[in-house]
């Protein structure tokens, strides 16, 4: 028999992603790539093994395959144990019939028997589209303090951005008294962070309640955190300090990589003390060649730069030829941008390849009518061929 | 004809040459001696094996040997870590005769029954000396061909009398059977030169240690190679792909420089068959506002403020504001600070240059600065 783990942290990555379009078609959104040599997910997973939760469930069902792969048996982030460990967890067949997850508390629901394999006394539930690091442990700490059933953690965040957040309205305690989900005239700007601690009894009851409910919508913010507050539970917020971003659009995957850049913005990857981990690629260093230009980017093992690169994220294994230009954008793993051409304010998706003076995207300066732009994306195992152009905006999948 | 490779056991000598080198592997084996930016030499014979197809490695340690095993771990990254042969580390075993060392044989002796309960027919033997990315597919087929009793590795060109002295140059005929063997001559010109890889059925090899050892002979190239050339059937494997040879540090300095053509990088770093190293988990390189980096290797981790030219940086090196390094190696962690200038500088690992230090040398001697200093 083995030990019991006191919190076992449950991860949504089951979303579609919609909002990232063409980078999503084939990969879930927590498997796109980020920061040069990690996907999304790395985020969530090294801040578990960072805060000494080893046991973690992974909830997926769009387009698996590739999270599967790279999450693999959890080495890269520490999480192969004989006890706990890291588990993708797709829907399954039951005896009684087979079922889609149909909302992140069903996600939970289904999969009761996995977390009551640990008996936790906590779990932390987690969504798969954020890049922060975070240390639940401390909050864990807080919702024991407090002695709480429910906490949420929450930013600060300014009143002009507030109504695009689920708001906490709180009492002078922290305790949370109400709530509203992206309200137009926001009463505090406590905005969810997508982060929860449940006393594990409590969250179950709930969630089986839930379930047996056929008007509910299965959904946490819609239904178990409502249906606790109503019933008198203890709800509190923990604040948090720091880096915290939502990458689920195109304009801010775009923006969280170029935070990564930006030496005012405050993530620290070089922290030893609390490195993301990542499945790393078996490349050779980055080679620089004699004509390139590289200034306030990240560049990753595996390139060949000798175009010029500026603001930019360049993941692993991409090719950027002479006189080649990158600027305010992002490369994403093994893609290869040939002579002459322009990427500017893009997203060039894996393995794609931009052909000979090939112009992708645009700087604002250059546009006539600035309504017009925006960041431009080429998917993944895209062509491009030699001269073509992606306007600002414009999203492709297929080859031009 | 094929082979099969999952048949072969491959033998690593991590110590051998470590004196020709002695400022590197002071504290280290000539295995784990740092390379190409994020490398140890022994990654290049290990990963070669791995991509041969060879199940099953012994590493021949003698000593110094802790940053060997740091590196190696469960060798998960060379994809060694099997329940069903896998990396097997070998250092002294001293009791009774066997204890430290003195040649390839004796240090074989000591591995005699790791050699023995392998279930292999065919042994490849390698140093940590060469980077490559060697096939050892293709010569030990040639060797079962052949039906030679040794096999040695080739490469035939003009070399200086600073690179054979400390080698062995192999004279053979026509067909490949070498007739008499030279061990460091002091010669220069065209000639062949072992490059320390050999191929030798298990069985003959356990027998020639046993015979061998019980004699008194300790030395590879003198005692079989040499004394034994008319006797028994060596034959040279001629070597044609890019390699370079570390014998000393001058040769160290440019084998490193060497991966700056891209020419020979593409050779060595093939993406079907990779050259595998310890993670380190580090966030990708960092080019700063004011960077300007040109015909460089470097390694993720790095934070480049300055200026770097014809250089290679390996994991976590920063480089200040207003420096100028030029020509050089620094090896992990190294900081230089600002408005430093460097130029033909080796550095170990952790070394630390403060703000306006200038540090310069020649081509044909680059400075080195043991781990952990302070300039």
């Amino acid at each position: 028999m083995y030990n019991k783990k006191e919190c076992v942290a449950m991860l949504l990555a089951g979303g579609q992603g919609s909002r990232l379009y063409a980078l999503t078609q084939t990969v879930a959104k927590p498997a796109v790539p980020f920061g040069g040599k990690y996907r999304i997910i790395d985020f969530p997973l090294s801040n578990c093994i960072n805060s000494g939760i080893d046991t973690v469930g992974v909830l997926t069902q769009y387009q698996p395959l590739v999270l599967n792969e790279y999450i693999g048996n959890g080495q890269p982030w520490d999480l192969d144990r004989i006890h706990g460990g890291v588990h993708v967890l797709p829907p399954y067949q039951k005896a009684s019939g087979a079922d889609w997850y149909s909302g992140t508390a069903n996600a939970i629901y289904q999969n009761i028997p996995f977390i009551d394999r640990y008996d936790p006394e906590y779990v932390i539930v987690l969504s798969g589209d954020h890049i922060y690091k975070m240390d639940y442990n401390k909050m864990l700490s807080f919702h024991k303090e407090k002695n709480a059933d429910a906490t949420i953690a929450v930013l600060d965040v300014p009143k002009e951005e507030a109504s695009r957040f689920g708001i906490m309205i709180t009492d002078d305690e922290d305790n949370i008294i109400d709530f509203e989900e992206k309200p137009a005239n926001p009463r505090s700007t406590l905005a969810s962070m997508g982060i929860y601690i449940f006393t594990w009894s409590k969250l179950k009851a709930y969630l089986i309640a839930n379930e047996e409910d056929e008007n509910a919508t299965k959904d946490f913010g819609k239904n178990i955190i409502p249906d606790m507050r109503e019933a008198g539970e203890k709800l509190v917020a923990y604040r948090v300090d720091g880096y915290w971003k939502d990458v689920g659009t195109i304009d801010s995957l775009w923006e969280a990589n170029m935070d990564l850049i930006n030496p005012n913005i405050p993530i620290d990857l070089y922290d030893p003390a609390w490195k993301i981990y990542s499945r790393n690629p078996v490349m050779p260093p980055q080679s620089i060649g004699k004509n390139a230009v590289i200034q306030n980017s990240m560049v990753t093992e595996g390139c060949y730069i000798d175009g010029s690169v500026e603001f930019s994220m360049i993941s692993d294994g991409v090719t950027v030829e002479e006189g080649a230009v990158i600027y305010d954008s992002i490369l994403m793993p093994g893609c290869v941008v040939k002579k002459g051409a322009k990427v500017e304010y893009a997203i060039v998706g894996e393995n794609s390849v931009v052909g000979e003076n090939a112009q992708i995207g645009m700087r604002p300066e250059n546009m006539e009518n600035r309504d017009d732009w925006g960041v431009a994306v080429v998917g993944h195992n895209v062509n491009v061929s030699d001269g073509a152009e992606v306007a600002p905006k414009d999203i492709i999948s297929e080859d031009i | 004809m094929g082979v099969n490779m999952s048949k072969v056991l491959g033998l690593i000598f991590a110590n051998m040459h470590d004196t020709t080198v002695g400022e590197l592997t002071k504290k280290r084996t000539m295995g784990s001696v740092l390379f190409g930016g994020r490398y140890r030499l022994i990654d290049f014979p290990l990963s070669n094996m791995v991509n041969s197809g060879i199940p099953e490695v012994g590493v021949i340690t003698k000593s110094n040997y802790q940053s060997l095993l740091d590196h190696l771990g469960s060798a998960r990254e060379w994809d060694l870590a099997r329940k069903k042969g896998g990396l097997y580390i070998l250092p002294p075993f001293g009791s009774g005769e066997s204890t430290l060392y003195r040649g390839r044989l004796e240090a074989l002796y000591g591995a005699i029954n790791f050699i023995k309960h392998s279930l292999a027919e065919y042994v490849v033997l390698s140093d940590c000396n060469i980077v490559t990315n060697m096939d050892f597919k293709p010569i030990v087929e040639q060797h079962v061909k052949s039906g030679a009793d040794v096999t040695v590795v080739t490469h035939t060109g003009n070399y200086t009398s600073d690179e054979t002295n400390g080698s062995t140059v192999l004279n053979a005929d026509e067909d490949g059977v070498v007739k008499s063997v030279l061990i460091k001559p002091d010669i220069s010109g065209k000639c062949t030169l072992g490059l320390d890889v050999f191929v030798m059925k298990k069985d003959f090899l356990i027998n020639m240690i046993q015979d061998l050892s019980s004699r008194g002979y300790v030395s590879f190239a003198k005692d079989v190679l040499q004394a034994k050339c008319g006797e028994l059937k060596i034959m040279t494997y001629e070597y044609t792909k890019y390699f370079s040879r570390v014998i000393n540090m001058l040769s160290y300095f440019k084998a490193n420089q060497e991966l700056l053509d891209t020419e020979n990088a593409r050779q060595v770093f093939l993406p079907k068959r990779p050259i595998y190293t310890k993670v380190s988990d580090n966030a990708p390189a960092k080019y700063d506002l004011d960077s300007n980096v040109k015909n460089s290797l470097i390694a993720d981790g790095c934070i480049i403020e300055g200026e770097v030219e014809n250089s290679i940086l390996f994991r976590g090196v920063k480089v200040g504001k207003g420096t100028k390094v030029k020509n050089s190696i620094l090896m992990q962690g190294t900081v230089v600070g600002r408005d430093a200038q460097i130029n033909y500088l080796i550095t170990d690992k952790n070394v630390k240059i403060s703000d306006n230090h200038i540090l310069s040398s020649e081509p044909s001697y680059p400075m080195y600065v043991g781990k952990g200093a302070s300039v």
